[in-house]
């Protein structure tokens, strides 16, 4: 066996005042053809990890390393320079958003040639030409031609992040990094992200996996190291590492992976009750560039009885957050109607709809930007309480709020902290009880869990669960996850280009998909 | 930085209490003592009456200063409610504003001053106005585009469906959170307010002579500056120094905005 590819001893990386280093004592290797992943949440110091293979860890940071070998060359006393002859060059990076990564001033095809620019100057125009489309056919990319000659905005997700994988492996690197590659991707495009990189592994590849979701490194990963606060706390096989965790966070990790297996029975008694949601011939469409119409939902129909779960499932693009909007009445639809209750939702003037606003709430998935950055998680909560028909005396108002928080499994120790205080998950927590302030029927979870952490996704999954039951909850979920939406459906919708294409129990649209589509969708999920 | 702070707080001094800064009056003239250079009885010397300029730089701190103000928050008030009228409105409303900052943004500040003053007529209580209305189209650009921003956040969505009042929402999560960088464009703002509302009354379009004002003061020391510079260059030089240490205030308050968004 030739000498590995990488191969990092007793790497530490320590931010001046930091109480404890970012990364601790990590060493691994990988071979020739070999995958490495690297799983943990997020802060325990993978990416940066991964970061110091390019030498791109800050510069304010400190960095000792016993053995730092990349791409073969031991990088002791390296200047940036060599860095940056050794970037690019002999080693890729696929970062995680594609959509910050690329210029979006300058073409696919000279944005993935900017790397042969630097790393080869004397390389003629046409032969960087012809190396720029092959590399972007490598990736997956069809129409290479035509692609390259078009600006980032004008690629779907997956497209830019093929751009993206196509510039790290431009220059024919020896080693691939990549970050997260399709942490914002939907699950077939996932799917397709992933036999890309099997494939580049084949051709001889090593590759270093960032991630923070066991489920979807499993299918990849020759070895997985397992990272927590900076530290590996066990690197094994994959197989090895998967059948027999032995260390207990490995194992919270594995129980995180939202696996397909329906989470309760469904309930058939509640299912002939009537609808608490219900919409018919929903159309809308949006004025685009070129003076025509995309449209973003062509008739959409479907009901929601009482106290079930509806799960929405389709690709980025699908329609899906403009249906959201539409349900919760922030945007009219071009035609069709909303019924909420089996009154008139969509079509009620807003003065009188407002005051039945409280019945149907809405949980985005951003939670970065769903709190007020100057208001206290106290007062955000007490706005929507003082919304009530009585709200009663102050201290009856603030009970309320030590409730709601209690519900959500917040402290109230958090009153009086602000959104940039908080986590992912707390902010997701604190939207939840906003919502639920109203007492709501119904809930819209619109990606409710994709912008968090795997192990806190279960959480709050198992927080709307739960809280569905207590509360009686109608809930819509809508997801790109198949996985989510199987976990705590009772119904499922699956949407493509603005239409619903199969419909159904989760039952029967699980186990027997009609729509090719649908197929597609079932066979990607499972893969992972 | 901290020069021009104690430079705005003399100068906020001279606004509030010339008495303290001066003896000397604005208006005593002293037809023996004209045009004296500057000297330890006058520091700035005398002009053409025999007025001592020092005084009369100092006493003029006060209006200057309260039209730079006053105009000021005239215009960054009705730019916030243009920005956030062309910004929420009904698509007619808001094309309609949106056209018309449009229209105002491409005029120079100072012309449309001038505009303002050849509608209303000249006078003292007209140069704040006119000061204001020409800066309000790029505050009104500002607030809109914020107002823009923020309107599209989950927290404004969050509020509507909760069924909070359009108008509530409005003040209670729109405005606080554009406000910031309005407030930080006003302090700069401050000093071209001073530096417009000199250059009306530099023209004769402000408050009449004798009054202590450094626009009339430069235009009256301009025919003597050859003989004696003292007459003009002080009222200048109180004009540049006010607004480059407002300016550097401003940029202090606007660079600590920015530190604490990011």
């Amino acid at each position: 066996m030739s000498s590995p590819r990488v191969e990092i001893s007793h790497l530490s990386v320590t931010f001046p005042g930091a109480s404890a280093p970012a990364v601790n004592d990590v060493s691994f290797h990988i071979d020739a053809g070999e995958c490495l992943a690297l799983v943990g949440e997020s802060g325990s110091g993978k990416t940066l990890t991964a970061l110091s293979l390019l030498g791109l860890v800050p510069p304010e940071a400190a960095v000792s390393v016993g053995t730092r070998v990349v791409a073969g060359v031991n990088t002791r006393g390296f200047t940036e320079a060599k860095w940056r002859a050794l970037r690019g060059n002999r080693v890729g990076l696929v970062s995680q958003d594609a959509l910050v990564s690329l210029d979006p001033l300058r073409e696919i095809g000279s944005e993935v040639g900017e790397v042969l620019e630097l790393s080869r100057p004397r390389l003629p125009r046409d032969v960087i030409a012809q190396r720029v489309l092959d590399a972007l056919e490598l990736a997956g990319v069809p129409q290479p031609h035509y692609r390259s000659r078009q600006y980032p905005h004008e690629l779907s997700g997956g497209l830019r992040q093929r751009a993206l994988i196509a510039s790290a492996i431009a220059g024919q690197p020896e080693v691939l990094i990549a970050d997260e590659p399709t942490t914002a991707l939907d699950s077939i495009t996932q799917a397709h992200i992933f036999d890309l990189l099997a494939a580049l592994k084949e051709s001889g590849l090593a590759l270093l996996l960032v991630s923070h979701d066991l489920g979807l490194v499993r299918q990849l990963a020759d070895r997985i190291a397992v990272m927590r606060e900076g530290a590996i706390l066990e690197c094994a096989p994959a197989a090895e590492l998967l059948e027999a965790p032995q260390h207990s966070y490995t194992r919270e990790l594995l129980n995180a992976v939202v696996t397909r297996q329906p989470a309760r029975g469904t309930h058939a008694a509640l299912i002939e009750g009537p609808p608490a949601l219900s919409c018919l011939g929903l159309h809308r469409s949006y004025p685009d560039r070129e003076g025509g119409f995309v449209e973003a939902l062509r008739g959409v129909s479907f009901s929601v009885r009482a106290g079930t779960t509806m799960g929405i499932v389709g690709e980025s693009g699908s329609g899906k957050s403009t249906l959201a909007r539409i349900l919760m009445a922030l945007e009219k639809p071009n035609s069709g109607v909303v019924e909420l209750a089996g009154e008139p939702w969509s079509l009620a003037p807003e003065r009188s709809r407002r005051s039945r606003r409280g019945e149907i709430q809405l949980i985005e998935q951003n939670p970065y930007d769903a709190l007020d950055p100057r208001w206290s998680v106290g007062r955000i909560l007490q706005e929507a309480v003082n919304l009530d028909s009585s709200p009663g005396p102050a201290w009856v108002r603030r009970a309320r709020v030590a409730e709601l928080l209690d519900q959500v499994g917040l402290s109230t120790q958090l009153i009086g902290r602000r959104a940039h205080q908080l986590s992912g998950g707390q902010r997701q927590r604190v939207a939840i009880a906003r919502a639920l302030a109203r007492r709501p029927s119904v809930l819209i979870c619109d990606e409710p869990v994709s912008a968090l952490d795997a192990s806190v996704r279960a959480q709050i999954l198992a927080l709307l669960h739960s809280l569905q039951k207590s509360l009686g909850l109608t809930l819509v979920l809508i997801s790109h996850d198949l996985g989510i939406i199987a976990h705590s459906s009772d119904e499922v919708l699956v949407m493509r280009h603005g239409e619903v294409i199969e419909s159904g129990l989760r039952e029967s649209v699980l186990n027997h998909p009609v729509h090719p589509f649908t197929q597609e969708l079932l066979a990607a999920s499972k893969s992972l | 930085m901290v020069a021009a702070g104690i430079l705005l707080a003399l100068i906020f001094l001279a606004a509030l209490a010339p008495w303290l800064v001066t003896g000397a009056s604005p208006f005593e003239t002293n037809a023996a003592l004209s045009l004296q250079p500057p000297s330890g009885a006058h520091i700035f010397g005398t002009d053409q009456s025999g007025r001592d300029v020092f005084a009369r730089v100092v006493y003029g701190t006060r209006y200057s200063l309260a039209v730079g103000l006053g105009a000021t928050a005239l215009a960054l008030v009705a730019g916030l409610i243009l920005g956030l009228g062309a910004a929420l409105g009904p698509r007619i409303v808001e094309g309609a504003l949106s056209r018309l900052i449009d229209v105002l943004m491409s005029f120079p500040e100072f012309l449309l001053a001038l505009l303002v003053i050849a509608v209303v007529g000249t006078g003292e209580a007209n140069i704040p106005l006119a000061v204001a209305l020409a800066a309000i189209p790029a505050y009104a650009r500002v607030a809109r585009s914020e107002t823009v921003v923020v309107s599209q956040t989950g927290y404004i969505r969050a509020a509507r469906s909760l069924g909070v009042h359009p108008i509530a929402v409005v003040w209670r999560h729109i405005i606080p959170n554009i406000v910031g960088p309005l407030l930080v464009m006003a302090t700069i703002g401050v000093g071209t307010a001073i530096v417009t509302a000199s250059g009306l009354s530099f023209l004769g379009l402000g408050p009449q002579p004798p009054t202590p004002e450094w626009g009339i003061m430069l235009s009256e020391g301009r025919n003597f500056l050859a003989t004696a510079w003292w007459v003009g260059v002080f009222p200048g030089l109180a004009i540049t120094a006010t607004v480059i240490a407002i300016s550097t205030v401003g940029r202090y308050f606007r660079s600590q905005s920015e530190v604490a968004l990011s």
